[in-house]
């Protein structure tokens, strides 16, 4: 009886120093995560999901002592502003987060803008890669691509390769029209001539592409550029092509890396070699920080058949981008401060090769590659065989490699 | 004049083909809504059900391209029996809402348990060399696979036709549709009838996702995705018939293909428009009697 008289009290006094010490050094900074996970386009955010996770589990050792990061992670279940908006909101308002990011879609990206503007909460698009978005607010910053960045340099590439009658063929969504104008602007600069267009309706209401590549081959273009969404479209179109032989009647097939998402290469079969695409990543890229991040990747997710993609790839750097300021920061950061630091942010080796932020526009300026698809040991290898250079946004060369 | 034709043979093709796989899937679900008079959103389950069984024997231990979809078929009708029995059983002349319900919860399982089972991507189809590649005919090349669906199509629904007016089952079903009553005043065993009559859809629904693999993809939210066009040709058609679901799927095929070909942008827009006008004109569907 006596004893616990005395250790109580000591018990309840130890505790009660512990408590008041503890708050003196941690910090958790809170992180707010839209992503994409249900619906039909839950594959892509898994991708994306996964790439952020990987840095996020691997690099816990990396942060100062008693600061911590926690994602709080929200569905916005495809393309759905409303709803990725109100996500957003609720994330500022009720779990008081300092960083949005996530955002596989265009439209929900571009839908937080108030939000982010209004609570100078800085938004990291880790994927969504419509052009105008991110000038929408200056609390937004992208670190995947852009559509004209790709599909630019390629346009010009095709016409110089001796491409003359190309037809445009994408996905009705903004990625989609800026991927079209983009290249045909830069294909006709150079000397090709574009004799149609067509626009798949988005999200598709069939996902038989057949009516749209027959008209497409009845109209006897020597080129099409195709651009949808990566994922199981991708699958699809190549198939359809591959019914309506698009090769035995001397039609190339051209497009940006969405064409050819590493997880779904495994599915396409055989149509796909050969094929020609601009891109910024590829999971087979012999880049030894790719190599690392892929090693990485194998012991998180072992026996997975999905390889990772330029979204994977593209949410690793944001995530490490967003380490590397909690860090420098101890977690105690004003959203002005973030976004001082994120658009003058570059990582010189990152598994995409060199990337940077610039800082005039918040977008993203990185090397773009011409990849060909070839058979390896009986797998289908994406093969970067041309460096077109850094290329911004735009789809201008601002410097090359 | 000739771009006319070229166009016009393409957008038949392929709509045929499209028509084809709607028509297999769907005439299933007009049978059971006809005939038990249930309306049952799961339907497009049983489609998927034969796809992923099919997609995932041929591609994972190389079996053939018949047996595969045979066992897809036999694996859904076999499924369905006891879920008509213990399940949708209780629910026959039950409020709509509480049919729409129930198979709604089905279909949000189905989804759940494809992911599970087979992950998010969509099944790869690599259909048989023999029908792979491109056919002549005439002066035109056209898809192998597509071509044997059309065949392939056009015998089954003559099959069924047969089937169903030749054969004293069929005449059985005929009549419960007619008049439930009076069918089982005459000694016609309804309930045993609707259980083979769900067997039968259900294995024609399978069937239809099996082989239609190419143009619908097998993924986890296959019969989410695709309702709401099993549902018009079933609508359009006429519940209970099995004529008119035919007609209807010719229509929404072609249609829906000659949109996409022409008018990309509208495409889904009108056949939507054109699903409303015919029910404006008939609203028991261009066949129906239930």
């Amino acid at each position: 009886m006596r004893k616990m008289e005395i250790i109580a009290p000591a018990l309840a006094g130890a505790a009660l120093a512990g408590l008041a010490a503890a708050p003196a050094s941690a910090q958790t900074v809170k992180i707010g995560v839209i992503g994409t996970f249900s619906g039909p386009t839950e594959q892509q955010g898994e991708m994306l999901e996964r790439g952020l996770q990987l840095y996020y589990k691997t690099h816990q050792n990396d942060l100062p002592k008693g600061v911590k990061i926690q994602l709080i992670e929200r569905d916005d279940t495809g393309a759905n502003p409303e709803v990725a908006k109100r996500l957003a909101q609720e994330l500022v308002t009720r779990d008081h987060v300092q960083l949005l990011t996530g955002f596989v879609w265009s439209p929900n990206f571009m839908s937080v803008a108030p939000v982010a503007t209004q609570g100078k909460i800085p938004a990291i698009s880790l994927n969504a890669a419509a052009t105008k978005a991110v000038q929408m607010s200056p609390y937004m910053v992208r670190v995947s691509f852009t559509l004209p960045q790709q599909a630019y340099p390629l346009g010009t590439w095709a016409a110089k390769k001796g491409y003359k009658r190309a037809y445009t063929a994408v996905s009705d969504y903004a990625p989609g029209h800026e991927a079209e104008e983009a290249f045909s602007k830069a294909f006709k600069a150079a000397g090709g001539q574009v004799i149609g267009q067509l626009v798949f309706p988005a999200p598709p209401t069939t996902p038989d592409f057949a009516p749209f590549l027959q008209k497409i081959k009845d109209a006897k273009p020597d080129l099409v550029y195709i651009f949808v969404p990566a994922g199981g479209q991708a699958t699809a179109v190549m198939k359809t092509s591959v019914d309506l032989d698009y090769k035995g009647s001397n039609i190339a097939l051209i497009s940006t890396q969405d064409l050819v998402p590493d997880e779904e290469i495994a599915n396409m079969g055989d149509a796909i070699i050969g094929l020609i695409t601009a891109g910024t990543y590829t999971s087979d890229s012999p880049r030894p920080a790719n190599k690392a991040f892929v090693a990485a990747w194998d012991k998180e997710y072992p026996g997975s058949k999905l390889r990772p993609d330029f979204e994977s790839a593209d949410a690793y750097s944001g995530m490490k981008m967003i380490f590397e300021f909690v860090s420098k920061t101890h977690g105690k950061f004003t959203g002005d401060e973030a976004m001082d630091f994120f658009k003058h942010w570059k990582d010189p080796d990152s598994p995409r090769g060199p990337i940077m932020v610039d800082p005039n526009t918040r977008d993203i300026l990185q090397n773009v590659y011409m990849r060909r698809m070839e058979k390896q040991n009986g797998k289908a290898v994406d093969v970067e065989f041309e460096t077109i250079g850094m290329v911004n946004s735009l789809g201008q060369v601002v410097s090359s490699k | 004049m000739s771009e006319i034709v070229a166009a016009s043979v393409s957008i038949l093709f392929h709509g045929l083909a499209f028509a084809m796989v709607l028509y297999l899937v769907s005439v299933g679900l007009s049978v059971t809504m006809g005939l038990m008079g249930f309306v049952n959103l799961a339907h497009g389950v049983f489609a998927a059900l034969g796809g992923y069984i099919a997609t995932s024997l041929m591609t994972q231990m190389g079996v053939g391209f018949a047996p595969a979809v045979a066992a897809g078929v036999v694996t859904a009708m076999v499924v369905s029996v006891p879920l008509e029995r213990l399940l949708y059983r209780r629910l026959y002349g039950a409020d709509e809402l509480a049919q729409v319900l129930l198979t709604v919860g089905l279909v949000f399982m189905s989804v759940a348990a494809g992911k599970f089972l087979w992950g998010p991507l969509a099944q790869p189809f690599h259909p048989p060399a023999a029908l792979s590649g491109q056919i002549e005919l005439g002066t035109r090349e056209f898809p192998t696979y597509r071509s044997f669906l059309i065949v392939a199509g056009a015998v089954l629904v003559t099959a069924l036709w047969l089937g169903l007016e030749r054969t004293r089952f069929g005449a059985q079903i005929r009549a419960a549709v007619d008049n439930r009553r009076m069918a089982q005043s005459v000694g016609i065993n309804t309930s045993g009838l609707f259980t083979a009559a769900f067997a039968l859809g259900s294995g024609l629904a399978a069937l239809g996702g099996a082989l239609g693999a190419e143009i619908l993809a097998i993924e986890p939210a296959y019969a989410l995705e695709h309702l709401i066009y099993f549902l018009i040709v079933v609508s359009v058609g006429g519940l209970g018939s099995i004529r008119g679901p035919f007609f209807a799927a010719l229509l929404l095929g072609v249609a829906d293909t000659g949109f996409k070909y022409l008018l990309p942008e509208f495409g889904a827009f009108f056949i939507y428009a054109l699903t409303l006008v015919v029910l404006l004109w008939r609203p028991r569907g261009l066949f129906g009697y239930a």
